[in-house]
This record gives structure tokens, C-alpha cells and sequence, in this order.
């Protein structure tokens, strides 16, 4: 793709002879760079290093005076709770289940919001795209608060709703086998931004490839299936990487459900950030706070290279090879 | 979907239809099609419907029976006597009649009618009937809420993180993105490789050390952790500043440095004019970050409220007025504290619309 391009031209670059001057660009060019790679330096590298570093001590903040090396401790520490059934085997249950309801929801219906605002004869285009992304600018705590209200299992309309129609109903964020759900249906109201990335895509597939499908006979579904799906494979795989990033990163929605960092109801919405915000920040145990970090980490790492390892065959590149 | 009703020109050997067909087929697959995204679109922004009509309510409203969606009180009838009762529709002989319920019974009620004053008995259970709801739009909740969340002092916290934040993000961005787009540096793909590798980093592994060393040097309980990293670059900013600034013809450029103007002075005042929906889009992104923004402000501000951000002093409203089962009152706060990025977002929303589909499909 068109990341990294060569710059065979530049504006400053002067004759070949002029050594100096060639080096003079490198330098004002790095003084550009240098608020990033300072930064880059600052508040990336040196943090990264000393979160693997502290993930090996036992640091406490209140206590720093008591800093020293644990080893392996911390780490070990996670696998018993993995093992026994703790904290981490509970809140890594509870981010993969959301992560497995949430995520081929969002995708399906951010592609098939983009597919209804793409078609020909939709009227007020822009007006529905304008209510569709309106949701994702709304502060998470404002919205998890309306949630809240709106899913109350008496006074929130959806039971209400349910009621009128004689169905039972749930008090969602009470009930800690609904509470999750709850949650996948405030995830939807944010659905907005990947289905601008899908309509953006949408809006780049050649309209000579569904003509060539008209000709050969084919039916919206084999346009769908083999022309749209595949012309748009690689904002699908963007949008699936995106959605994993956000699950692992999830903990506003959950902290405003239960502040108390237990995961009410019944340790339901007890998210793996919960766990590691209450050993860092309640306990002040943030060196082992660092390891689960790393825990995370690598879960996220080896999502992300099993994506890029299955993408050879389902993500196809218009421009050919990558 | 609905493709086939499109009036496409055929090459010849199909169907013909006649034009006025056409038209007709035309206009009822388009009636269908909007009808169906704007019924979508209502059941979507439902909550947003229960949020506006809630906070606005007396919140024994929420808890009575047979009330009404949109905001009411039952209606009172004051007797001579001066008492107050509330007034039910009333099944009587002579049809429904209004009447204010006096002595409630099991069997038998005494009811007065309001337009004339006089009791009335009436036989029946009185529990089975529903009170008159008269719509009233009631700002209490608002009044109440402005108080006790202290919305003067929020807002001016956010608005001088999420200002300063917006500033130190988008100057220091379109230094970079500059310094990536056009000059020749030894290596510079490789760091932009970099770059974009620190997008997709998860921040809990920087997050504990930045938080030791904040608080190393006293900056916990202050704004500074959330103002000074902002003047170094975010990754996501730099990246799609500089996808904007490849797309500048370097034609310009080349006239003022023939004219012998500094690489500052060419980026004041012939990239920075011709990049504005770019930036644009780029400082609404980081103001609605900064405005939305949860951990960074809870983790560094805590234990200090009069610093507190919108979304924390929110949360700790929420704490404590949801179990106190005032649901009226956290609409009514969740409602102010929207207001400021919902209108920004109606003002600019193009900018930023464009910003997010430059930045998911060019990756």
C-alpha cells in the first residue's frame, strides 16, 4: 500500500555536488521529527522497558522503598489465578465472551448499515450518515449512563417495550447473566465509525465489476459475495484489527457500572482492565499490575499475527501482491 | 437490494417496459428503502429519545403507574376546602368523566366534579383507575444538576485540558507530518514504520511507568499529565497530516524556496493554507478525545475534584445518584454533558467524517 513511498524527488534536495546542503536537509528535517522521536523516546520506549522491567519486581507505590527483584513471581502469581479459577481466568473469561458477541456483531452491522447508506436509492444520504456516526461523539460515561436508564428492567423503555409486547424481560445491568449483553448493545452505538470506513470502501468497488456480474447473470447476492466482499476485504480486516485493539482497551463502560471494581453484577462485567486498574490503583501493586499489562499484550500480539496469518487467504489486494 | 428497479439502458433484447412503469417502480423502491433506514435510524437513537424525555420528568413520574412517555404531572383539583386531589378518568353511566377522587373506598369512592364542585359517589375499586396526566416540562432536574455536579467548574477543567491538549496535538503533528512528507532523511521509512507501529500499541504497557513517573516528579493531581505528552506527536495525528500533505503539489513549494523562504516560513504559508480540512479534521479528533477521555483524567486527577474533568465529575455523580434511584437526575447530567461535543460535531462534522475515512482506508 502506499505507506512508504519512495521520494526519489525532494523540493529541498539540491545538486548532487552540494554535499553540505544535502546534509543540511537531513538536520532540519530531523528537527521536525524530533518533537515524535522525543516523545517517541520519552513516553513510549523508556515506558515500555520499565513495564517489563517492573512486571519482574515487586513494586508497590505507596512503598517504593521496599522496590526489589521477585523474578518470575508476579507471573506465576497470574498463572495460579488462571489455573484456580481467579481474578485472571474471570476477567479474561469475561473480555473473550464480549470480545466473541461484540465483535462479529459490530462488524456485521457496521457493514450492513454502510450497505443500506450506499444504495442508489436512499434519500437524505447525509442526514442518516450524520444520525448513524452521531452516537460515537457522545462521552462514553454519558452514554453508558443512558444506557443504564434506558435498559432498567423497570422504568427503561426496553423492558417496557417487551412488557407491552408480553414478553419477559431482563433487568439488564442487575442480572449478571444479562449484563453482558447489556453492554454488547452499548458497543452498537458506536458502530458509527467503522461504518463510515466500510462505506468509504464501498464507495472505491469499480461499478464495471457489477455490471460484469449483471452480464454473466448473476443475482445482488453474487454481486455481493463476489465482488463487494472481496473489493472490500481489506477495510474488513482493518475493522476487525480495530475492534480487537478496542476490546482489549475496554474499561470506561465497565468502571461506570460498577465503580467498586468487583464486576457487579456478580463479577459479570468484571474486564480484564478492571482487574489490572484495581491491583495498580487500588492496591497500589503495579508491579504486578506491569505482568498482567504484559499479559494483555501478548494476547493482543497473538491475535493480531493469527488476523495477518489468515488474511493471505481471505484479504484480497486490488493492486495484486502486497 | 433493490437494483433491478434501476433504469439502466439496455443494449438491446430486453424487456421494455414503459417509461411511466419505470418511474413509478422508481419512486416506490426509493419510498421503501428510505422508509425502512429511517425507522432503523429511530429505533437506533431510541435511547437518545428515553435520555431527552427522562430529564425532563419529576422523577415520581418514573416510578408510577400508567404514566405517560413524555413528561407529566397528574392533574389536581384544589376543593373549596382548600385540599388538593388528584383526578382520574372515571368510568361513569354518562361516559368517562374527570373527577377528582376525595375519599378513596374499595367499593364506593366519593369523587368530586371539578367543573361544577359537587361529590359524587361512585362505586367501584378506585386503585383501578388512571390518574389524568397534564404534559409539563419540568427544568429542575437541570437546576438541581448545574448544583450539584458543579457544571460551571467541569466545563472549564475540560475546556482548558481538551484547549491546550488541542493545541500542543496539532502543532506538534503538522511539524512531523512535514518532516515526514518532504524532507529526504536517511532512514525515515524505517521511523515511519515506527509510527505507525505505535498506533496499534496497547496502552496499558506504557501506562504504569508514565504513572510512576508522573507522580516521581509531582505531577499527579495536576493537568499536566494530560496536557505536556500532547506536544510530542501523537502517532495517529502525524500519520494522517502527512497522508494530507503527500497529496500538496510540490510546485508551490518550489516557487517560495526559489524565492528564498525558510522550510518554517514554506509550511506557515503554503502547506498550512491548502491543508485546512486536514487539520481541521485533526483537531476535532483530538478535541473529542480529550473531551471523552476517562482513564488519563481518573488515574492522574483522583483524590482532587475541584480539577476533575466532565466525563470523571459525571461518573461520580452517576456513583451517586444512581443507587440513590434518582434516574431523572443522571439523564439530566448525561444530557449536559454531551451538549458540547454533539454541537461541535453538528458544526464541523464534515470535516471530521472526511478525517475518519482518510484515516481507515488509506492504511
Amino acid at each position: 500500500m502506499a505507506i512508504i513511498e519512495d521520494e526519489k524527488e525532494s523540493v529541498y534536495a539540491p545538486a548532487p555536488r552540494k554535499m553540505s546542503a544535502a546534509r543540511r536537509e537531513t538536520l532540519t528535517g530531523l528537527m521536525f521529527l524530533s518533537p515524535w522521536i522525543i516523545g517517541l523516546v520519552v513516553f513510549t520506549a523508556l515506558p515500555i522497558i520499565a513495564s517489563l522491567v517492573l512486571s519482574f519486581t515487586n513494586f508497590n507505590l505507596l512503598h517504593p522503598e521496599n522496590l526489589r527483584f521477585i523474578g518470575l513471581d508476579n507471573y506465576s502469581r497470574m498463572w495460579n489465578e488462571f489455573q484456580n479459577n481467579g481474578a485472571v481466568a474471570m476477567s479474561l473469561g469475561v473480555t473473550a465472551r464480549f470480545a466473541l458477541m461484540s465483535v462479529p456483531l459490530m462488524i456485521c452491522l457496521a457493514l450492513g448499515l454502510a450497505l443500506l447508506l450506499n444504495q442508489k436509492l436512499l434519500l437524505g444520504k447525509p442526514v442518516f450518515r450524520t444520525l448513524f456516526f452521531m452516537p460515537v461523539l457522545i462521552p462514553l460515561v454519558a452514554s453508558t449512563i443512558v444506557w443504564q436508564g434506558f435498559l432498567n428492567g423497570s422504568t427503561g423503555w426496553l423492558a417496557q417495550i417487551l412488557h407491552a409486547l408480553g414478553l419477559p424481560s431482563p433487568d439488564w445491568f442487575a442480572d449478571p447473566a444479562w449484563a453482558l449483553p447489556g453492554l454488547v448493545f452499548l458497543g452498537i452505538w458506536g458502530v458509527g465509525n467503522m461504518m463510515l470506513i466500510f462505506l468509504a470502501g464501498l464507495q472505491g468497488v469499480p461499478t464495471e465489476l457489477y455490471e460484469a456480474v449483471k452480464v454473466d447473470g448473476g443475482g445482488a447476492w453474487d454481486r455481493f459475495r463476489h465482488v463487494t466482499l472481496p473489493m472490500i476485504s481489506p477495510v474488513l480486516f482493518y475493522n476487525i484489527l480495530i475492534s480487537i485493539i478496542g476490546v482489549s482497551q475496554y474499561f470506561t463502560q465497565a468502571y461506570v457500572i460498577d465503580p467498586g471494581g468487583q464486576g457487579l453484577p456478580g463479577g459479570s462485567t468484571f474486564f480484564f482492565n478492571i482487574n489490572l486498574y484495581k491491583e495498580g490503583w487500588s492496591y497500589n501493586q503495579m508491579g504486578y499490575a506491569s505482568a498482567l499489562a504484559w499479559l494483555m499484550m501478548l494476547v493482543v500480539v497473538v491475535a493480531t499475527l493469527v488476523l495477518f496469518r489468515t488474511s493471505a487467504r481471505w484479504v484480497f489486494y486490488a493492486g495484486g501482491d502486497r | 437490494m433493490t437494483g433491478k428497479a434501476l433504469p439502466l439502458p439496455l443494449a438491446g433484447g430486453g424487456r421494455k417496459r414503459s417509461p411511466r412503469a419505470h418511474a413509478i417502480r422508481f419512486g416506490i423502491s426509493r419510498f421503501g428503502v428510505t422508509l425502512f433506514t429511517a425507522s432503523m435510524a429511530m429505533i437506533f437513537l431510541l435511547p437518545l429519545a428515553y435520555m431527552l424525555l427522562t430529564s425532563f420528568k419529576d422523577s415520581d413520574q418514573m416510578t408510577a403507574l400508567n404514566a405517560p412517555l413524555w413528561p407529566a404531572v397528574p392533574e389536581m383539583y384544589t376543593a373549596a376546602d382548600g385540599q388538593a386531589y388528584t383526578v382520574y378518568e372515571v368510568p361513569t353511566a354518562s361516559g368517562v368523566q374527570d373527577l377528582a377522587l376525595e375519599k378513596p373506598g374499595r367499593v364506593t369512592s366519593t369523587m368530586i366534579d371539578p367543573k361544577t364542585g359537587q361529590e359524587v359517589q361512585w362505586q367501584g375499586n378506585w386503585r383501578a383507575l388512571t390518574a389524568v396526566w397534564l404534559p409539563t416540562v419540568k427544568s429542575d432536574n437541570f437546576a438541581n444538576v448545574l448544583s450539584a455536579l458543579n457544571f460551571p467548574m467541569l466545563l472549564r477543567n475540560t475546556l482548558v485540558v481538551s484547549v491546550l491538549g488541542t493545541i500542543g496535538a496539532v502543532g506538534s503533528a503538522i511539524l512531523v507530518a512535514f518532516g515526514f512528507a518532504r524532507f529526504r532523511i536517511p532512514g525515515k521509512n524505517g521511523l515511519f514504520l515506527v509510527l505507525i507501529m505505535t498506533i496499534m500499541l496497547p496502552f496499558q504497557v506504557l501506562l504504569i511507568p508514565q504513572y510512576i513517573a508522573f507522580n516521581a516528579v509531582g505531577w499527579t493531581g495536576t493537568w499536566l499529565p494530560l496536557i505536556v505528552p500532547t506536544f510530542f506527536a501523537n502517532a495517529y495525528n502525524v500519520f494522517l497530516l502527512r497522508q494530507y500533505f503527500l497529496t500538496l503539489p510540490r510546485e508551490l513549494d518550489e516557487a517560495a524556496e526559489v524565492d528564498g523562504a525558510s522550510p518554517l516560513r514554506i509550511l506557515w504559508s503554503v502547506i498550512i493554507p491548502q491543508a485546512w480540512p486536514a487539520i481541521v479534521a485533526v483537531s476535532l479528533f483530538h478535541f473529542f478525545f480529550s473531551w471523552n477521555d476517562f482513564f488519563a483524567p481518573l488515574v492522574y486527577l483522583s483524590g482532587h475534584p475541584d480539577l476533575a474533568t466532565m466525563t470523571v465529575g459525571l461518573q461520580a455523580f452517576n456513583a451517586t445518584y444512581s443507587r440513590a434511584g434518582s434516574g431523572t437526575l443522571t439523564q439530566a447530567a448525561s444530557l449536559v454533558a454531551m451538549l458540547v461535543p454533539v454541537a461541535i460535531f453538528f458544526v464541523g462534522q464534515r470535516a471530521f467524517m472526511r478525517g475518519v475515512v482518510i484515516s481507515g482506508v488509506e492504511k
